[in-house]
């Protein structure tokens, strides 16, 4: 059986009607992430042996009765910011060296408790700090449809591994639209899930406020299945939330008979948008519009005001969480040193790049005495504004959709030379970590050079249903997400 | 010119909850090195810290003691810096939320002049690790048991004048935690510090100098060296035409000298901001009403007590009250033998004795109350002497839980000599072998008398009632 355009839940029902293994699904993502890697740069890590071992076992599991999760059996592959027992977690930067985590990521050990496989460690941005995936230390990641595209970012790896068939579900994290974004590129599903709702416990922080773990897969009820497994309150992390958690793929109906979409006029108004993401993004409106639901027109006013906002918390933060690799615990240690001074400039000057550095400069500026209440107590402010503006447009609708990103992919090398224009890629992406809503990237069709375009779904806060479920009747009536390229 | 000296104190205190702030490892003190660490309290990448809402009790106890306002609605805030016994390169520490606010503190001087000390504000942070340095290399190691251990800093307004309300106001603190079993403010262990900040001003001026702060001063006698040593430094400094450059120094018990560290203009920028890991954490009316009903007797309220009650004096009164341990043994003991008088003399005589001989806490100190009012019944039953008690006292205080009073009195023949006719001969021999002291009393030495009591004391070992000696020894002269 090949399963290399199958969805999770597709390879898990057939392990467990015993037409497939564990250890043959393991195979064979093994082998193509091994071969599609030269070309795409995907995985930083492969863990053949690993994952073989694991596979065996758990089938021994599955065949006992022990394991019946959907996804047991199903191999998965993680973005390199998770930390994985024994399995080298490096963030894509040179800084963290071979550094092998000592503990499981809880979603990382939910989803071993489930059955799931792990097959490998995904390429990003370097410390999620990007939105192209060029940024890493193990090389630019490319786009399976466009070998000379991005994949976007900062979950390139993320996404391309399962537009190029080299993964059947991975987890990404999103910090400011890093798993919708490079879905969105790679034509692929990718959700953003409320903040607090899957534990941050074991990813490694780039902006705590604004990072969430969450699914990239082939179809929204891949996503809610992944859902239905690494999300809870987790004791191990203080922002995670307390309260009873849906079950989200049997939530899954289709029926949005009544329910109210606003459009934001400024996202559409917005001259860097692209024509034809326009055009895609309005006619799945209408796609979702006769399938019962109320399509309007809303107004985002704060809309100028989301990069810098976010461009400021996430950097202060960066600036703090990212103190920590200092050359003098684990990774990389400069050799060129004398004296404790030198020995944390000399390995943090080496070992980080220069995205990475130009955002601690940033967020430490931000921070520092004389600046913080002209820039970081006024993104605060910012962020609270958009939080009470997304709660009064949530009062009157169900869901937003607009473009996740204002362009398909653009090619390798031409962001990172114009970074004010990469940054403000990010315009519709950001709010929602801003405020902590749930979102979704949905394939709603190609662009006149063939490159995917993605539309996105966004809820209120604990709206996560309600944004997978929508997803999931837009992809009952269209084929968008069942389109497949093969990795030249 | 005479000279004002004006301190304020910062002091950071450890509490005695049973896990970390933010982890479940264990607070106990010591353990080989990085035994009491966990993936959480050593930073590594992608580890939360979980706030211990124990901490928040502690806190908010020790706050209400000092009288401070509570705040309802807490925060905490990341302090930025590179160390390396700091494993997240910040701090979580509390900034622009305090717990605690505007309280503070009214203290008692041996002079019985009473001084009050405001205190500005309480938060609660996370305590460092620790540097090793070899003692073979120039290699340093690092030991994060420490790490994460839970602080409250007290920070005081600059209402010290003298080093003796400094030692009063420490004393004060420690003795107000241990009775609300916060913390055991040992600081020899570290689990109380202070850093002193000190300036000096002509007498009658109400602008303040120019300031330095003493860190790493760890004993009350180490406070008050540190105090003299930098106001007489600051003092000679500006009488010789000098400035007083505002900078942190350390204090070198050993040399007896302090040290500049760092100065202003090398200060550090924390870059303070809110933590995003901890939501805040609010405390309701009903919590802090609870903390108030179990707010224990403290010392000064139970010293008035034990004047009252138990005819102390006020001296001694403070000095048993100050120890929540030695209180309650005083207490306790008085309970079952109903011998306030007789219990103090133990206490005031033998056990500060020891204490002070020894270099013993007092709060560690063991002494059974069962045992000691079995004792005490033993003296005031005229069973045995004070003298010969001294000896089952000792062992009363070290002899461990199975020490037994009165086998012990029988085994080593330590009951008082009631036989009259012992004492009586005992006293015509003294006498008999005297001679030349009774000539001496004879000729109107009467001071020799506390000589041949004291020898008729030391032949019958300290055994017999010092008062029936003496009329004894008073009956056989006069009868010469």
């Amino acid at each position: 059986m090949n399963i290399s355009e199958m969805t999770a839940l597709e390879i898990g029902a057939a392990i467990k009607e015993g037409k497939l293994t564990a250890t043959e699904a393991a195979e064979q993502v093994l082998d193509a992430a091994e071969k599609g890697n030269d070309k795409v740069n995907a995985y930083i890590t492969i863990c053949r042996e690993q994952a073989l071992k694991r596979a065996a076992e758990v089938q021994k599991k599955i065949e006992s009765g022990e394991l019946t999760s959907p996804l047991a059996g199903v191999p998965f592959s993680v973005k390199d910011n998770i930390c994985t027992k024994g399995i080298k977690t490096s963030c894509a930067s040179k800084i963290l060296g071979d550094f092998a985590p000592v503990y499981n990521a809880t979603v990382i050990q939910k989803l071993e408790d489930a059955g799931a496989v792990i097959i490998g460690k995904l390429n990003m941005d370097e410390f999620a700090m990007g939105s192209t995936s060029e940024t890493s230390y193990y090389g630019a990641v490319k786009n399976p449809w466009d070998l000379n595209r991005v994949p976007g970012g900062s979950s390139g790896g993320s996404a391309a591994a399962v537009a190029g068939n080299m993964a059947a579900v991975t987890l990404g994290s999103d910090t400011g639209g890093s798993i919708r974004q490079p879905a969105s590129y790679c034509g692929v599903t990718g959700f953003k899930p409320t903040y607090g709702t899957v534990s941050r416990y074991g990813l490694i922080a780039y902006a705590s406020s604004l990072d969430q773990i969450g699914p990239v897969a082939r179809d929204a009820a891949d996503c809610a299945a992944v859902m239905d497994i690494i999300s809870g309150k987790d004791s191990m992390d203080g922002t995670s939330l307390e309260m009873d958690y849906p079950s989200y793929l049997a939530s899954l109906t289709g029926d949005i008979k009544g329910m109210k979409i606003g459009m934001p006029k400024e996202c559409y108004s917005n001259s860097g948008l692209n024509a034809e993401v326009a055009g895609k993004t309005k006619a799945a409106a209408k796609v979702l519009e006769e399938a019962g639901a109320v399509v309007e027109e809303i107004s985002l006013p704060f809309l100028d005001y989301v990069i810098p906002a976010y461009y400021i918390i996430a950097a202060a933060e960066a600036s703090s969480n990212l103190s920590r690799f200092d050359g003098v615990k684990y990774g990389f240690r400069s050799e060129n040193y004398s004296g404790l001074n030198d020995l944390y400039c000399a390995s943090r000057s080496e070992g980080f790049g220069k995205e990475v550095k130009k955002r601690i400069l940033l967020g430490t500026f931000v921070l520092s005495s004389g600046y913080y209440d002209a820039y970081y107590r006024k993104a605060l402010k910012v962020k609270s504004v958009i939080k009470k503006q997304f709660d009064e447009i949530f009062s009157g609708y169900d869901l937003i959709l607009c473009p996740v990103a204002p362009t398909t992919a653009p090619e390798i090398g031409k962001s990172l030379s114009d970074p004010m224009a990469m940054y403000l890629s990010d315009i519709f992406t950001v709010s929602v970590n801003i405020a902590g809503l749930p979102g979704i990237s949905v394939p709603c069709g190609k662009d006149s050079s063939g490159m995917p375009v993605g539309v996105q779904l966004i809820g209120p806060a604990l709206g996560d249903v309600n944004v997978l479920n929508a997803a999931f009747a837009y992809q009952q009536r269209t084929d968008y997400h069942k389109q497949f390229t093969e990795v030249q | 010119m005479k000279w004002e000296v004006v301190m304020g104190l910062e002091v950071h205190v450890e509490l005695a909850t049973k896990t970390k702030i933010f982890c479940s490892c264990t607070t106990e003190f010591g353990g080989e090195p990085n035994t009491h660490c966990c993936p959480v309290c050593t930073g590594m990448p992608g580890t939360l810290p979980v706030f211990n809402r124990q901490v928040l009790e502690y806190a908010v106890r020790a706050g209400l003691a000092l009288n401070c306002d509570i705040t309802r609605y807490n925060k905490f805030d990341r302090k930025n810096y590179f160390y390396p016994d700091l494993p997240k390169a910040y701090q979580i520490s509390q900034l622009y939320l305090p717990f605690a606010q505007n309280g503070h503190v009214d203290l008692k001087l041996k002079s019985g002049k009473t001084s009050q000390i405001r205190i500005h504000e309480i938060h609660m942070e996370e305590d460092a690790g620790k540097l090793v340095h070899s003692a073979y290399d120039d290699s340093t190691y690092l030991d994060y048991n420490r790490c994460g251990i839970p602080l409250i800093e007290i920070v005081s307004e600059p209402d010290f004048r003298e080093a003796e309300e400094v030692t009063a106001y420490l004393s004060k603190l420690k003795s107000v935690f241990e009775y609300l079993g916060i913390s055991d403010c040992r600081m020899e262990e570290g689990s109380m510090r202070a850093d002193v900040n000190l300036s000096v001003r002509p007498e009658g001026s109400t602008e303040f100098g120019t300031r330095t702060e003493m860190k790493n001063i760890n004993s009350l006698r180490a406070i008050e060296r540190a105090i003299a040593y930098e106001s007489k430094r600051q003092i000679e400094l500006i009488e010789d035409g000098g400035k007083v450059v505002q900078e942190t120094r350390r204090w070198d018990d050993a040399k007896g000298e302090s040290y500049a560290m760092r100065s202003k203009e090398n200060a550090q920028d924390y870059r303070y901001f809110p933590e995003p890991d901890i939501p805040p954490l609010s405390i309701s009316e009903e919590e802090i009403q609870h903390y108030i009903d179990i707010t224990p007797e403290f010392a000064d309220a139970k010293a008035e007590r034990f004047m009252k009650d138990f005819g102390l004096s006020e001296e001694d009164a403070d000095i048993i009250a100050a120890s929540k341990n030695l209180a309650y043994i005083f207490e306790e003991t008085v309970k079952l033998c109903d011998s306030p008088s007789e219990v103090r003399f133990w206490i005031m005589s033998q056990v500060l004795y020891y204490a002070n001989e020894k270099n013993l806490d007092l709060e560690k100190l063991s002494i059974s109350p069962e045992k000691f009012a079995e004792f005490v019944k033993f003296i005031t039953g005229g069973k045995v002497t004070r003298q010969a008690g001294k000896q089952v006292f000792e062992q009363l205080m070290f002899g461990g839980t199975d020490f037994d009073v009165a086998a012990y009195i029988k085994e080593n023949e330590l009951e008082a000599v009631e036989d009259t006719g012992l004492i009586d001969s005992t006293v015509k021999a003294v006498i008999d072998a005297n001679p030349k002291a009774v000539e001496q009393y004879k000729g109107g030495g009467t001071k020799i008398m506390g000589f041949f009591v004291g020898q008729v004391m030391k032949q019958l070992k300290g055994k017999a009632d010092p008062a029936a000696v003496n009329k004894a020894v008073l009956d056989a002269l006069e009868k010469l």
